[in-house]
């Protein structure tokens, strides 16, 4: 069962979600719930569909089948405008990043801000600068986002994304591509925040350990399923085969090291016919 | 054979879909027009990205197509003992034809390739998702404003073109060839009428604006979200627009001067 053991409602509850590309499923069968208040892990190779699942919970994309609740309302049964009100208390931190090319770091953070709140300007530079100093970012606010780094322009869309401040931040691969500092930083910033603010963290995945040290709730997807679900601490304790190639960066196992083919052997002496 | 029926059929099926959601597109543009006319700043910038950086192109481009157009004019109405009349045909190939058509094509090749390329590399690089994820409509906030630019500038463009080509005709005729500059104007000025050729040429530059700026959009919101997908969109976009241009510039031709 999923972590919360008391009777309170998850903030994101995913009940038999079904979403299909063409004819491959990505989820055939998903449940899992974010509780209120903790950093919930969803772990799993890539290709698993744990971009897709932000979507689904963000209603930019719509299940096959199942439902995904959010605060209790139906997310792809919202009609645009309530969407927009939900989602108004949701913050995504994409895997890009982003960032408004033409905006500064400033512009970038103000605008959530100034599209949904119509403040005084001096009320939205004071709020844009204290998101900036919770993100270590104050002194960079004049540079434009082709002048960051790719750690720096994360940060700064971390602070666009708690800008409205937020009940549910969803993060999407945060450490990918990042160095052992800026990955640090990262691994502590999602941790504070959401400790800080009191918010609900999603942090979607395949960094093993950054995500496990951080994690209070861990699920780790793969063939469509949630093969594995608990505490860092159980997970780290499981015997399944599957959680054990995941976990220790096993090259073969149940995710096999080739990709479906022929035998070698047919494909070298039976063949001549295609490349 | 049947192969080749298949792929046709494809084909014809995957045009269809792609007008069905270009029209889509342009309705909820429609839409949005009352909501993004409430913030005339986003769209005086874009009226200065896609019109204001665009006179340059166009008054020079003008200026020569003036300028060609008096010389052409004067070596074929010379022989009529008509050379007094350049002035009238180039103001009214100008004003019908040239004004609207040539900015219209102007524009896809220079603003609209820019608005297919900026949409769909914000496609691309995830910033339209992630407004709407701050539930920020992109469709209102960038798509509709750039919409109603493009929709305000290729008429006033088409303006411009027409008046700097007439300078460039006079410069020619007048200042060159050594017409006279009274019969050139007065003889322009007896044969061009306000509304049928005026009028009727403004009305072709309203709607080869709102073509050029609904296509340049729609292919940048449709491209595929990579390198190639954009660049892919932002060729199919120029010529998409210029193709519709000159079909629809034929036909508001035989519905406005029978």
């Amino acid at each position: 069962m999923p972590a919360d053991s008391s009777t309170t409602e998850p903030l994101v509850k995913a009940r038999g979600l079904v979403f299909r590309r063409g004819d491959r499923a990505i989820f055939d069968g998903v449940d899992l719930d974010v509780s209120a208040g903790r950093v919930t892990a969803i772990m799993g190779p890539s290709g698993s569909g744990k971009t897709t699942l932000l979507r689904l919970i963000g209603g930019q994309l719509r299940p096959h089948a199942g439902s995904v609740r959010v605060e209790g309302q139906e997310v792809a049964a919202l009609p645009r405008p309530g969407l927009y009100r939900l989602r108004r208390r949701m913050g995504m931190l994409f895997q890009s990043g982003a960032l408004f090319t033409d905006l500064s770091v400033f512009d970038n953070v103000a605008f959530p801000i100034r599209e949904h709140t119509g403040l005084p300007e001096p009320l939205v530079r004071d709020l844009v600068l204290l998101k900036l100093q919770a993100v270590g970012l104050r002194g960079a606010r004049h540079l434009m986002p082709a002048e960051l780094s790719g750690g720096m322009a994360r940060r700064v869309a971390l602070a666009r994304a708690i800008a409205l401040d937020p009940v549910l931040v969803m993060y999407d691969e945060p450490f990918t591509g990042q160095d052992p500092i800026t990955m640090g930083v990262l691994v502590t910033l999602i941790r504070r925040l959401n400790d800080l603010l009191g918010l609900t963290s999603i942090v979607v995945s395949h960094d093993v350990h950054e995500t496990m040290a951080i994690a209070d709730y861990v699920y780790v997807l793969a063939d469509g399923r949630v093969i594995a679900e608990g505490t860092p601490d159980e997970l780290r304790d499981s015997s399944s085969e599957w959680v054990r190639q995941f976990l220790d960066a096993r090259p073969d196992g149940p995710v096999p090291f080739h990709y479906p083919a022929p035998a070698l052997e047919a494909d070298l002496f039976d063949g001549g016919e295609g490349r | 054979m049947t192969d080749l029926v298949a792929a046709l059929g494809q084909r014809t099926l995957l045009g269809l879909q792609g007008l069905g959601r270009a029209v889509v597109l342009v309705l909820r543009l429609l839409a949005a027009v009352p909501a993004a006319l409430r913030r005339p700043r986003l769209i005086i910038e874009q009226v200065y990205a896609v019109g204001v950086l665009s006179m340059v192109i166009i008054v020079v481009s003008s200026l020569f197509v003036g300028m060609v157009l008096g010389l052409q004019g004067y070596y074929t109405l010379v022989d009529f003992g008509a050379a007094e009349s350049v002035g009238t045909l180039v103001a009214l190939s100008l004003v019908r034809e040239l004004g609207p058509v040539v900015t219209a094509l102007l524009f896809a090749g220079r603003a609209g390739s820019s608005l297919t390329a900026e949409v769909g590399l914000m496609k691309a690089t995830e910033q339209l998702s992630s407004m709407e994820m701050m539930a920020v409509d992109p469709e209102r906030r960038i798509l509709a404003p750039r919409f109603i630019a493009s929709f305000i500038s290729v008429p006033l463009l088409a303006v411009v073109f027409s008046a700097v080509g007439v300078l460039g005709g006079y410069l020619v005729a007048v200042g060159m060839i050594g017409i006279d500059a009274g019969a050139f104007w007065s003889n322009m000025q007896s044969a061009v009428s306000v509304r049928d050729d005026i009028l009727n040429g403004f009305i072709k530059s309203v709607v080869f604006g709102f073509v050029a700026g609904w296509i340049a959009l729609h292919k940048g919101y449709e491209a595929e979200p990579t390198s190639q997908g954009v660049s892919r969109a932002t060729t199919m976009g120029v010529v998409h627009a210029s193709l519709a241009v000159l079909g629809l510039d034929f036909l508001l031709t035989a519905l406005m001067f029978d």
